[in-house]
């Protein structure tokens, strides 16, 4: 992918090496300034790890990030708080409230009038109800919403999501997308998303970074992409791409075919 | 769920550089770990229960040997100062290990560190609750005896401040040097947390001069600030003199371990960030 001028998130020929393994192998891509990016791929191809060195929390073994202009290895903490993030790899300590969850991170981000930050956003995303009640006493879905909600705190400029709808039920889910789409309209945030949700892909996604073992083998709009490989949904073009279909093989099976 | 939001979005993020917003995301971790102490009797009972009990003990130890030991004659409160005084030390590095571990048993450190909250304050709001845990724990001790034995541990006066400060810096640094094998080696190191500190109390002089130590274990026990306050306080008790020579070794000696007790924690998270360990840190 080429440089782009507008790009909020620059990656240059980022690598990750864990011992022997290589988990990302020179990857660059531009993620444009107001829209939704995702990050494809199957099982180890290196997502929450390119995720992870973007948000400063690994360190690459070389290459460069840049996100809002500041280079993520020298001076990430100027950055930090315009960018937030949630993941199922982290959790919010359980015995505390949600409130007090989110009035402590909250504290940390820096927001003005935190309280009245915390009512717009439970009422936003239906927390209202579980504001004093423990953490660790909701289930998997109302915990998804509670880290939304922390992540959105500080209005983001740049929001990184790693499996934002898991364990969500396709109503809230829904919402969850609705919300997140409302929250970029009006404020221009960018999002780089890492899902196994192919719908959530095509109905947010601006462009598609397609990971395997580690490298980019494509990447595009999902309608460039549906369209490059021949296929009907995202869903296709993930198995395709995953499973080492590569494009003018799968196109010419389908000539043939036809 | 309202999906749409409404109206602009206006920034909502203060400014982010200087003091005033160090200091925010500092009372934002102690705010983090005062909520879950203050909610929790059993856990602040727990904190003054040992060190009441063992004061308790050693009260009585005392009450049992003073009529016919001249030493504890002159000295009554010695053990229970010591005892008092060794507590401090220990709460002081368990309130810093103990403040981490709950980051990684809630799994959220890797929240913590792509917040803006920086090494140095992630530190000092472990400082600070270490500080509330020992003045909750020993200071609950510090009134039993008081109501029990009617030993005030006050009665040193001044120096008991400096003692105090002493013990809780080397207890910090302490802290500090096991929340980085915390980190290092994950929660199956946790024990350490509990026990690290008693490797040092034999080399301590807690209730006995470093003199009766063999010469070899003498020079380990120079080499740390515990053994020249115990020595100080023993000093206090039974000579009343305040010896400034060991005070200012023990400080001395505390500015050196703090600096190695931070730089391995802040080895520990570089470690952690090329191993890529932080977002994965969980029981």
């Amino acid at each position: 992918m080429g440089a782009v001028s507008d790009a909020v998130i620059a990656v240059r020929d980022l690598r990750k090496r864990f011992a022997r393994v290589e988990a990302v192998r020179g990857i660059t891509f531009d993620v444009r300034a107001g829209t939704t990016t995702a990050l494809l791929g199957g099982n180890g191809a290196g997502k929450t790890t390119t995720l992870s060195m973007l948000l400063g929390v690994l360190l690459p073994t070389s290459g460069a990030i840049t996100v809002l202009g500041c280079d993520m290895l020298r001076d990430r903490h100027r950055v930090l708080p315009r960018m937030n993030f949630t993941s199922p790899y982290v959790d919010l300590p359980k015995r505390l409230t949600v409130r007090e969850n989110l009035r402590v991170f909250a504290d940390l981000y820096g927001v003005a009038r935190p309280s009245m930050r915390i009512g717009e956003l439970s009422a936003e995303l239906d927390l209202v109800d579980l504001l004093k009640r423990p953490y660790g006493q909701l289930s998997a879905g109302q915990r998804t919403r509670v880290s939304l909600a922390k992540a959105l705190l500080n209005r983001p400029d740049v929001l990184l999501l790693d499996e934002p709808t898991a364990s969500l039920d396709p109503d809230i889910g829904d919402r969850m997308r609705s919300h997140l789409e409302s929250y970029q309209r009006i404020s221009g945030c960018t999002m780089l998303l890492a899902s196994h949700n192919m719908s959530e892909v095509e109905r947010m996604c601006d462009d598609v970074i397609m990971l395997r073992a580690g490298t980019v083998v494509d990447n595009g709009s999902p309608t460039q992409l549906i369209e490059r490989y021949g296929r009907d949904t995202m869903e296709e073009v993930f198995l395709d791409i995953a499973r080492g279909v590569d494009e003018p093989a799968r196109g010419f099976a389908r000539d043939v075919a036809t | 769920m309202t999906a749409e939001i409404p109206g602009e979005v206006p920034r909502v993020v203060d400014r982010q550089r200087g003091l005033v917003p160090s200091l925010r995301r500092i009372r934002a971790l102690i705010r983090r770990h005062a909520y879950l102490l203050l909610k929790s009797w059993p856990r602040i009972v727990s904190m003054a229960y040992y060190p009441t009990v063992t004061m308790v003990l050693w009260a009585f130890v005392t009450l049992y040997l003073a009529p016919t030991n001249r030493f504890l004659a002159d000295a009554p409160g010695f053990f229970i100062g010591a005892v008092l005084l060794w507590d401090v030390l220990f709460r002081g590095q368990l309130g810093v290990s103990l403040t981490f571990t709950e980051e990684m048993y809630s799994r959220n450190l890797g929240n913590l560190f792509v917040s803006p909250l920086r090494l140095y304050e992630l530190i000092a709001g472990q400082l600070t609750m270490s500080l509330m845990r020992t003045l909750i724990g020993v200071g609950g001790a510090c009134g039993f005896a008081f109501l029990l034995f009617h030993y005030s541990i006050f009665s040193m006066g001044l120096p008991l401040v400096a003692f105090f400060a002493c013990l809780l810096a080397f207890g910090w640094a302490v802290g500090l040097a096991v929340s980085a094998m915390i980190l290092r080696y994950g929660l199956g190191a946790e024990e350490l947390a509990w026990a690290a500190i008693f490797l040092v109390a034999p080399v301590s002089g807690v209730y006995y001069p470093i003199a009766v130590l063999p010469s070899a274990l003498r020079a380990v026990s120079y080499a740390l600030p515990t053994a020249h306050v115990f020595e100080g306080m023993r000093a206090l008790l039974l000579e009343q003199t305040f010896r400034y020579d060991l005070f200012r070794n023990a400080v001395l000696l505390d500015v050196v371990y703090i600096a190695l007790g931070v730089a391995l924690f802040a080895a520990a998270v570089h470690s952690a960030r090329k191993r890529g360990t932080l977002l994965q840190m969980g029981e």
